[in-house]
């Protein structure tokens, strides 16, 4: 198995179109490993998501990708028999450490769902929920964070006329773009994706791949896809995992041309998976 | 063949199930059919004059003036029946002494029964008791006071083969011969005339004290100590009911202890009423010292203890049916484990619990036997609110069954007793009803 560093990743990877502006929060995983119970999902990774890159996550289903992903903001803490090893950095912060708060981090790094799931409340209310948990009811400024996330989203045109109505009456892909302005209210430095567009129609999986372009540079994007098209649009860089391991971490220009192993050659070719 | 049989089987299904739903409704017809046409007789009847003197007397009620020229007529009427009387009386005086050994107790029946009728008779001291002072109020009551006049009730038991039955012999014969024999055509003539019965609809019945235990006015004591009981009922256990909730379904670990606790609150659903009544009793009154005696306070504690279980559970399964994506995505924008719950599970909940909470309502509403030892009697005045704290109340439904069984005069304030039925009825339905809105109207704000 290889083991990426860094340095060869970096040199790999385009390089960011937009500044660093001094966050350089990035995620980095060593020998990290997640467990149901006995059964260990996700083994001994170890991997560097870069900062201000889009890095996608690809492998067939079950070899851990959600769980790896999940675990970056902790939202496997709440499955029972969960636990984990090694070590997960954010930002130099070990994100299983007993002094983070779990609060702090998920501000700090955003998450959009399989689902959209936006709450049965108004647009706004949606939008604003996060911010306002952080904030507290600060009315004006908070219009304007409002529309900024929409606007970033892509959604603020079509939604600028009825931002009270209730969420749930905008269409499938409405309400992704949704999720994703609402996650961004809170100015996050990561956005984590967990295949926002599997529960969507084609028109609506081409308008959140954009996005996520236009969201590139501005924040670490990690995306969990079943789609290999997808990946190979939208993403700086490509892990492959299967069955737990890393198999392969590298440019994803590089990975979908000439891949180093066997086995991502045989992924991607659909051999099996 | 197997397919044939299949559709028979569904097709049976569907006929029971039919059958079920229209023997339901037939029995609600049958049940409602009553309640209702006997409980509008309550608010519904011939009022004599009678009636309209009481409530000027007792409730400054009504035009005085009309009201004294009434009473005018009235006696006026019933100045030729008087006078048969008292000529009766003095011929009573000069019978042979067998005679009127004979006619004596008869005729003083008569005159009681009058006095039922149209109140204390010409010459009488005003008597204590409320219900001796006025005569009938109701044209229907009034009637059945006739005919107990024209007949009396007598026994036969001449065949001892057969069960004794009653007869009915007019009054009229044992006077045959005397003044006092015209007296009975001329009452059932002139009835009328000395009561003046006229339809009204007496609405006060809601929101007059009842006067004289029941015999008259209205039900409002009762109304208001159920207003009260179940609206602290539902302060106390709404508040314990949806926080238990809230633990058992997102923060107790599952484990020995808490699948234990939830058998206990389903047997605690199951407990009988009376028992929660008898318990209220023995802990909050003799124990905690809540209250002297029975008080509002031990009875909504008591209440409150019947349906919690109801709450919790409602509460539980509407919290557990929200959408773990919500959680999940509250949680994922930085939402503490309570934020979360305050701002997105419970408003997502909220139209399930609000089920809960108000079919627990009507059932507090209801309940009698967790009252009797805790919080109701039979007769009482309307309670200020801070004396809920240490007074008992009458209550709709421990009056009705008070009314039915232990009240003295039983058949003569049937009236009264239906309308009690019929109030607690649409006091229940209005409440559901209300809880369906309610929920049709926040369900219909969630799913936008």
């Amino acid at each position: 198995m290889i083991q990426p560093t860094l340095a060869n990743i970096r040199a790999a990877a385009e390089p960011a179109t937009a500044d660093y502006g001094g966050r350089q929060a990035h995620v980095a995983c060593d020998r990290f490993s997640f467990f149901y119970g006995d059964n260990q999902a996700v083994r001994n990774v170890t991997l560097d998501f870069p900062s201000f890159q889009v890095t996608a996550i690809i492998g067939p289903s079950g070899c851990g990708k959600s769980t790896l992903l999940r675990s970056i903001n902790r939202m496997n803490d709440l499955i029972p028999g969960g636990r984990t090893g090694g070590r997960l950095v954010f930002d130099g912060q070990d994100v299983y450490g007993p002094r983070l708060d779990v609060v702090t981090l998920r501000r700090r790094i955003g998450m959009v769902f399989q689902k959209p799931n936006p709450f049965p409340k108004s647009i706004f209310n949606n939008v604003a929920y996060g911010r306002r948990l952080h904030d507290g009811p600060d009315k004006g400024r908070l219009q304007e964070i409002v529309e900024a996330s929409l606007q970033r989203a892509g959604l603020w045109d079509e939604v600028k006329d009825r931002l009270d109505d209730n969420a749930l009456s905008l269409s499938g892909g409405q309400q992704q773009r949704l999720c994703i302005a609402r996650a961004l209210a809170v100015d996050p430095e990561v956005l984590l994706m967990d295949e926002p567009t599997s529960a969507l129609d084609p028109r609506a999986t081409a308008r959140i791949e954009d996005l996520i372009a236009e969201l590139r540079g501005r924040y670490t994007i990690i995306i969990v896809t079943h789609n290999m098209q997808q990946a190979a649009r939208v993403s700086d860089l490509t892990a492959f995992l299967y069955e737990g391991d890393l198999i392969e971490y590298g440019a994803t220009a590089q990975m979908f041309t000439q891949p180093r192993q066997k086995r991502t050659e045989d992924y991607m070719t659909g051999r099996f998976g | 063949m197997k397919l044939r049989s299949r559709k028979l089987l569904d097709r049976s299904l569907t006929g029971v199930s039919v059958m079920a739903i229209v023997l339901m409704a037939l029995a609600l017809l049958v049940l409602l059919g009553p309640i209702f046409s006997r409980g509008a007789a309550a608010f519904f009847f011939r009022a004599t004059s009678e009636f309209r003197r009481i409530n000027l007397e007792q409730f400054n009620r009504g035009d005085s003036r009309r009201i004294a020229a009434e009473s005018q007529a009235v006696a006026e009427a019933r100045q030729p029946l008087y006078g048969m009387l008292d000529d009766f009386a003095a011929e009573l005086e000069d019978m042979d002494p067998a005679r009127r050994r004979e006619l004596r107790p008869q005729f003083k029946e008569v005159r009681d029964l009058l006095r039922e009728l149209l109140g204390p008779l010409p010459g009488e001291m005003d008597a204590v008791m409320l219900r001796q002072q006025y005569g009938q109020t109701r044209w229907e009551r009034a009637q059945v006071t006739l005919q107990r006049i024209l007949f009396s009730e007598q026994w036969d038991y001449s065949d001892p083969s057969r069960m004794g039955s009653k007869v009915l012999v007019p009054r009229r014969q044992a006077f045959v011969g005397t003044q006092l024999e015209p007296l009975f055509p001329h009452l059932q003539q002139n009835l009328k005339s000395m009561l003046r019965p006229r339809f009204t609809f007496y609405w006060r019945f809601l929101s007059d004290r009842s006067l004289d235990s029941h015999f008259f006015g209205g039900i409002w004591p009762e109304i208001l100590g159920t207003f009260y009981l179940t609206l602290g009922a539902m302060l106390l256990a709404i508040p314990f009911g949806v926080i238990a909730a809230i633990y058992l379904s997102e923060f107790a670990a599952a484990g020995r202890l808490v699948s234990l606790l939830r058998v206990c609150i389903s047997t605690l659903a199951g407990v009988p009423s009376i028992v929660f009544g008898l318990f209220g009793l023995a802990f909050f009154i003799n124990t905690l010292h809540l209250s002297h005696s029975k008080s509002v306070l031990a009875g909504s504690a008591t209440l409150a203890l019947l349906i919690l279980p109801t709450i919790i559970r409602a509460a539980e399964e509407a919290l557990k049916s929200v959408p773990h994506a919500y959680k999940e995505a509250a949680l994922s924008l930085g939402a503490s484990p309570l934020r979360m719950v305050l701002t997105v599970l419970l408003p997502a909940a909220l139209p399930g619990i609000l089920t809960g909470i108000i079919i627990s309502m009507g059932r507090a509403a209801g309940e009698t036997a967790p009252i009797i030892f805790t919080a109701a009697v039979s007769v009482g005045r309307p309670l200020k609110l801070w004396e809920t704290l240490n007074q008992p109340t009458p209550a709709l439904p421990w009056n009705i069954y008070n009314l039915a069984t232990e009240h003295q005069a039983v058949d003569q304030i049937r009236h009264v007793q239906f309308g009690m039925v019929l109030t607690l009825v649409l006091l229940v339905l209005l409440l559901n009803l209300a809880a369906i809105v309610i929920r049709a109207r926040v369900s219909r704000k969630m799913r936008g």
